[in-house]
């Protein structure tokens, strides 16, 4: 057997195209439905609970990213109305949190948390005029899927499995974390969305994200989370943004 | 009569001919247009992986504090097992390599370094081999499709694992696991524990998922995931073997805590004001629903903080304030009594 990179891309333009499948037909993983945040690891202490003011471990922080997280108070941000702050695409998937995902249309996946009510719509099909709107705490995000083939030699084989890559820019600044450290509005993410199943029969996902922030970051901050598959919309508890916890 | 019987034979006979030679030539066209052997598109995982310091801090880089089980979906056998754990234990003769299990692929901060196996008649691969630059026994993953060896088997660190392609993913399962910590404070898996790893690769991007299922320590399976990225240098797996020696603990000694007599069960509450209930782990805080529970304890207590945190508050020692992303030094801090293995005599 020979080796061969066998991950194909679901090219953004592709899904345009007249006679191609839509973004929706040709998904190789289903991850709509309902999912719940697992926290089993030891960055617990910087989601479950409000970390520690100025704790950034594990955060890539620039000198003048201190300077930003030493300013942080939760209350002027609750007063300014910015109290969703750490709820922005670089930091919601470590919410703990529920996500419903859905098909908006064949061609934009939507994903919906209950932890501060946040929307982020992932588009197939990239528009220029959407990318260049007003920043918004979710960005603008395009999306491919990542096919994984198994087959005959020969040709492409069949899709088996896969995954879904996101790419978000166009963002408000906020916060990676509650306690106040911060990212720039030039930042961007770049998201897997790999879907796994545990030993026990569950389904899990797993979201990995790279933050890229010239401004405050030295390099990526490099993250993984990981989301169980529910049967239902039980345990959806939708709460609005919080500035402190 | 017979004539008439003789031809329909005939006839049968000819017809049946004819269909297999008809099957005959469509068989050839479709092995001629893709073969039938069904296989999984591999990847070549060969090379030095290396994983951003960004993700699991605490654990993988300082090591954990004495009483941090959460998020762990401990027993009470587990709870009870880790809050009698002393360090002083891996000084035993018994438990001096005892660090060293499969689990540490995972949340050791290392470099991983992966080649294949070659072997039979058409020298495919018949195994994939991880190893880091500690004595964990290497995870050589069989794809020859071989039976487990017996149960009864004298359990390796290397334990036995074998595995298969789903697309250009790779899914392992070990099994014959040595008992080891999942968290070096304590926090156990048995022998009884099987491992399924799963090794997702996006280019030089590989997603490396872990669950651990125990039925002793464990109520549910311990699920743990980290990126890695091909590292620019090969990996260095030259580290000495761990071998037993004196260290300061005779044989037959075992330290330990007696129940409720481990002082050193309130570094979650000193440092980051996370209650007992909370830092003893248990599968109920690995879930959202446990913020609610935790809010109005912990929000009693967060005006208490100190204005700037004071200790283990900076990224990787500090030292990427330089603009450097180090690799992890040789000794992490032994917070938990993490020790370097023995050196050659």
């Amino acid at each position: 057997m020979s080796l061969a990179t066998a991950t194909a891309v679901y090219a953004q333009g592709q899904a345009g195209t007249r006679g191609a499948p839509s973004a929706q037909a040709a998904a190789p993983v289903d991850l709509t439905g309902y999912w719940e945040s697992l926290v089993t690891d030891e960055d617990w202490v910087y989601r479950m609970v409000t970390p520690r003011p100025g704790d950034y471990a594990g955060v890539p922080l620039k000198p003048n990213g201190l300077q930003v997280m030493a300013a942080w108070d939760p209350a002027k941000d609750t007063a300014a109305g910015e109290q969703c702050k750490s709820y922005g695409a670089p930091a919601i998937m470590r919410v703990p949190e529920h996500l419903h995902i859905t098909w908006q249309d064949a061609q934009t996946l939507k994903v919906e948390t209950d932890a501060g009510e946040q929307v982020r719509l992932f588009n197939f099909v990239p528009s220029t005029a959407a990318a260049q709107a007003p920043r918004t705490w979710q960005g603008y995000s395009v999306a491919e899927w990542e096919f994984q083939r198994q087959g005959a030699g020969r040709g492409p084989g069949k899709a088996v499995w896969g995954a879904l890559k996101v790419t978000t820019s166009n963002l408000k600044a906020g916060y990676l974390r509650k306690n106040g450290v911060p990212y720039s509005e030039k930042t961007s993410v770049m998201e897997y969305y790999d879907p796994v199943q545990e030993s026990n029969g569950d389904g899990l996902m797993i979201v990995s994200s790279f933050v890229t922030d010239p401004v405050y970051l030295f390099s990526p901050f490099v993250t993984t989370d990981n989301f169980v598959k529910l049967p239902s919309a039980a345990g959806w508890k939708p709460s609005a943004c919080s500035a402190m916890w | 009569m017979a004539s008439n019987q003789l031809r329909l034979r005939v006839r049968g006979m000819a017809a049946r001919g004819m269909a297999f030679v008809i099957a005959l030539i469509f068989t050839s066209l479709a092995l001629l247009v893709e073969p039938q052997v069904v296989v999984a598109q591999e990847v070549d995982l060969s090379g030095s992986w290396t994983s951003p310091p960004t993700n699991n801090v605490l654990e993988v880089y300082e090591g954990p504090f004495t009483d941090d089980w959460t998020g762990m979906p401990l027993s009470a056998a587990g709870r009870a097992l880790a809050q009698s754990w002393s360090a002083g234990a891996l000084a035993e003769p018994e438990r001096t390599c005892q660090l060293y299990g499969q689990w540490k692929y995972m949340t050791f901060p290392f470099e991983i370094k992966i080649w294949p196996s070659n072997g039979g008649p058409t020298d495919q691969i018949v195994a994939w081999n991880l190893q880091k630059a500690e004595d964990e026994g290497g995870m050589k993953i069989w794809m020859d499709g071989r039976k487990p060896p017996s149960k009864y088997l004298d359990y390796s660190r290397g334990a036995f694992t074998t595995g298969h392609w789903k697309g250009s993913t790779l899914i392992a399962e070990t099994t014959h696991l040595k008992m080891a910590p999942a968290r070096n404070n304590g926090g156990y898996y048995s022998d009884r524990s099987t491992l399924t790893s799963t090794f997702i690769p996006h280019g030089d991007t590989l997603i490396m998922v872990f669950d651990l299922n125990d039925p002793v320590y464990f109520t549910q399976p311990y699920v743990y995931s980290r990126v890695w990225t091909r590292a620019t240098r090969p990996a260095s797996t030259a580290w000495p073997p761990c071998i037993v020696n004196y260290e300061g603990v005779a044989e037959g000694v075992v330290p330990f805590y007696l129940p409720g007599k481990n002082p050193l069960l309130n570094q979650m509450m000193q440092l980051f004001h996370v209650p007992e209930y909370a830092s003893e782990g248990g599968a109920q805080t690995m879930y959202p629903a446990f913020r609610d529970k935790l809010k109005a304890d912990y929000l009693k207590l967060y005006p208490t903080f100190p204005k700037q945190c004071t200790q283990y508050c900076t990224n990787f020692r500090g030292q990427q304030a330089a603009g450097n992303i180090p690799q992890p030094s040789a000794s992490p801090a032994a917070k938990s009594g993490r020790r370097k293995p023995q050196s050659k005599p």
